[in-house]
């Protein structure tokens, strides 16, 4: 932190009113300076907001159908981290195993999902896909592949968070220790067991704070699926904004609404996160128990 | 005279252009205490691991207990005779290797109890006797991460001693010790090596125990055995020049 000059190191120097401000700003501690620099920052939107005929009261009827929606999202999450948990538990094998085949479906998957836009795979999904069923398989098959919206949207970002988690998982399969797999071979275990058994809980704790992230900005992706097309029961809060904003010609109202609700809900989660992580840590260090 | 237990023949062993083991033959009967020493980068680590097929071995035979397996089929085409071998074969690390997220009574268990046949309460048992013989039984419950190196290593034996192998590899299992904590891991060792009921192959440097419970010593010389004798005619100052120069070294 810079230091301002002081009367013993600058003697001969006069006070100006920079200066003296400059000393007074010392005392005042960092954090309060930061939270004062949020408040001028929401002070001045909500200035400019109300100067623009933002109409509270609006806002105040429908903020909770807004918020209510969230369920949709942290629901659409749930089963989206679940499956693409599982994708990059399997992609990671294939990244570090020596089988050409498993490796090679494993890096055109990582490199086609993460190289193209998520919103390009999420149509894929949903109109892309039953068209090649179509094309290929007989009509009662082909079937299986159109999906509603909200089936095509979460598979969608499944697979495309999957692929990055790929890449987690196999740097934190990576990151454990060569002896431990070379120990447990020697013990005769096979290299199935070696895996289950001593690499992955290794890596579990290894990878965790980058799968917390993952979630986060999956959380926020759910939004995307919504411009598949929905129903009024799977709306999300994005959607439920868009309609009632566009009915009302409340836009800024309810997009505003939407934007806390999913900040309020990455909040939420990046703080367990941050806990979660102190707590793994700690699982390693070398520390004598309570006594207690 | 029963039929050897470990027989070693014509095992060459190259990483792509380097040649490291350039034709071991070595054969060790039942309750023989094998050590081995040598210069760094002579080969003895590599010799071990190709005993248990942690490094494949490029040419020659490896039997372990009567069964043998050539080189040259890479170990995933024959997953299960290597496994099988490995579990004849117990192996003590330099670095441990303890599983961290383990308890050390887990770690001990862990082997038996995926692999074997017995019973959960059999490998208990066998599993805190083997604490109790490295003198750690009251560890069982702690994580290898609360225990000294020394401590740590015996885990490693009980651990490597689980799976009732025939033949135990030992790594310099003391060069990654304080010098305190050497004596505890021999001790160990040496109490393994007067059972007579476990063949041991060890790399140390750690020459009084040689002298004391090897029952021969083989000096590794640039991928070769250079020479190897008894410990009594090893110390008795007339070996090969090269041989005494490295233990007029160590001594
Ligand atoms: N996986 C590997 N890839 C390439 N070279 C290797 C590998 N393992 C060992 N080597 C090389 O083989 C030679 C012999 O290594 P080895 O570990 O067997 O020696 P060592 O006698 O055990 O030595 P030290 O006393 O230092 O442990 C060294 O030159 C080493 O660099
Ligand atoms: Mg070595």
């Amino acid at each position: 932190m810079p230091v301002a000059p002081t009367d013993e190191a600058v003697p001969h120097q006069r006070h100006g009113l920079a200066q003296s401000l400059e000393l007074y700003s010392l005392k005042v501690p960092f954090r309060i300076k930061v939270a004062a620099v949020w408040l001028v920052i929401c002070g001045l939107l909500l200035a400019g907001f109300l100067k623009s005929g933002f109409d509270i009261a609006w806002m105040g009827d429908h903020a909770f159908a807004i918020a209510k929606a969230v369920w949709v999202t942290i629901a659409f999450s749930i089963i989206a981290i679940s499956l693409a948990v599982g994708l990059a538990l399997l992609g990671a094998q294939g990244r570090v195993s020596r089988n050409p085949i498993a490796y090679g479906i494993s890096g055109f998957y990582t490199s086609f999902f993460r190289g193209t836009p998520l919103i390009v795979q999420l149509f894929l999904w949903y109109l892309a896909l039953p068209q090649l069923a179509l094309g290929l398989l007989p009509q009662q098959y082909a079937t299986w592949f159109i999906w509603p919206a909200q089936v095509a949207g979460i598979v969608g970002i499944a697979f495309n968070y999957g692929a990055y988690m790929t890449e987690i998982f196999r740097s934190g399969i990576e990151a454990v220790p060569h002896g431990q797999a070379e120990a447990a071979a020697a013990l005769g275990m096979s290299p199935g067991q070696q895996m289950r058994r001593i690499i992955l809980p290794q890596a579990t704790r290894i990878v965790i704070p980058a799968t917390g992230n993952e979630f986060i900005a999956m959380m926020k992706d759910t939004a995307l699926i919504g411009l598949l097309g929905t129903t009024l029961l799977w709306a999300d809060p994005f959607r439920m904004a868009q309609l009632s904003g566009k009915a009302d010609f409340r836009n800024l109202e309810a997009l505003i609404a939407a934007a806390l609700v999913y900040w309020g809900l990455t909040a939420v989660f990046s703080f367990f996160q941050r806990k979660l992580e102190e707590r793994m840590s700690k699982g390693y260090v070398r520390q004598v128990k309570d006594a207690s | 005279m029963s039929a050897p237990i470990v027989r070693v023949a014509g095992l060459h062993k190259s990483f792509g252009s380097l040649e490291v083991l350039k034709g071991v033959d070595m054969q060790i009967n039942a309750g023989e205490v094998i050590v081995v020493f040598g210069r760094s980068g002579s080969g003895k680590s590599t010799f071990l691991r190709c005993i248990n097929f942690l490094e494949e071995p490029t040419q020659g035979t490896i039997e372990v207990a009567g069964r043998s397996i050539a080189a040259g089929i890479p170990t995933r085409f024959r997953r299960k005779q290597v496994q099988h071998l490995r579990r004849t074969c117990g192996m003590v690390f330099q670095q441990f290797n303890l599983f961290p997220h383990m308890s050390v009574l887990d770690n001990v268990m862990e082997a038996p109890r995926r692999i074997s046949t017995q019973s959960a309460k059999q490998v208990r048992d066998h599993a805190m006797s083997l604490l109790a013989d490295v003198g750690l039984a009251d560890k069982a419950a702690e994580y290898p991460i609360r225990l000294s190196g020394g401590q740590q290593q015996r885990v490693a034996i009980a651990r490597a001693l689980a799976m009732r192998p025939q033949v135990m590899l030992f790594d310099e299992p003391t060069s990654a010790l304080d010098p305190e904590l050497i004596h505890e891991v021999l001790a160990v060792m040496r109490n393994l090596a007067q059972d007579h009921s476990t063949t041991m192959i060890v790399v140390t440097h750690e020459m009084g125990f040689a002298r004391e419970v090897a029952t021969r010593m083989c000096f590794f010389h640039e991928g070769r055995i250079h020479e190897q004798c008894e410990p009594e005619q090893m110390f008795d100052g007339s070996r090969l020049p090269e041989t005494q120069r490295f233990l007029d070294a160590v001594m």
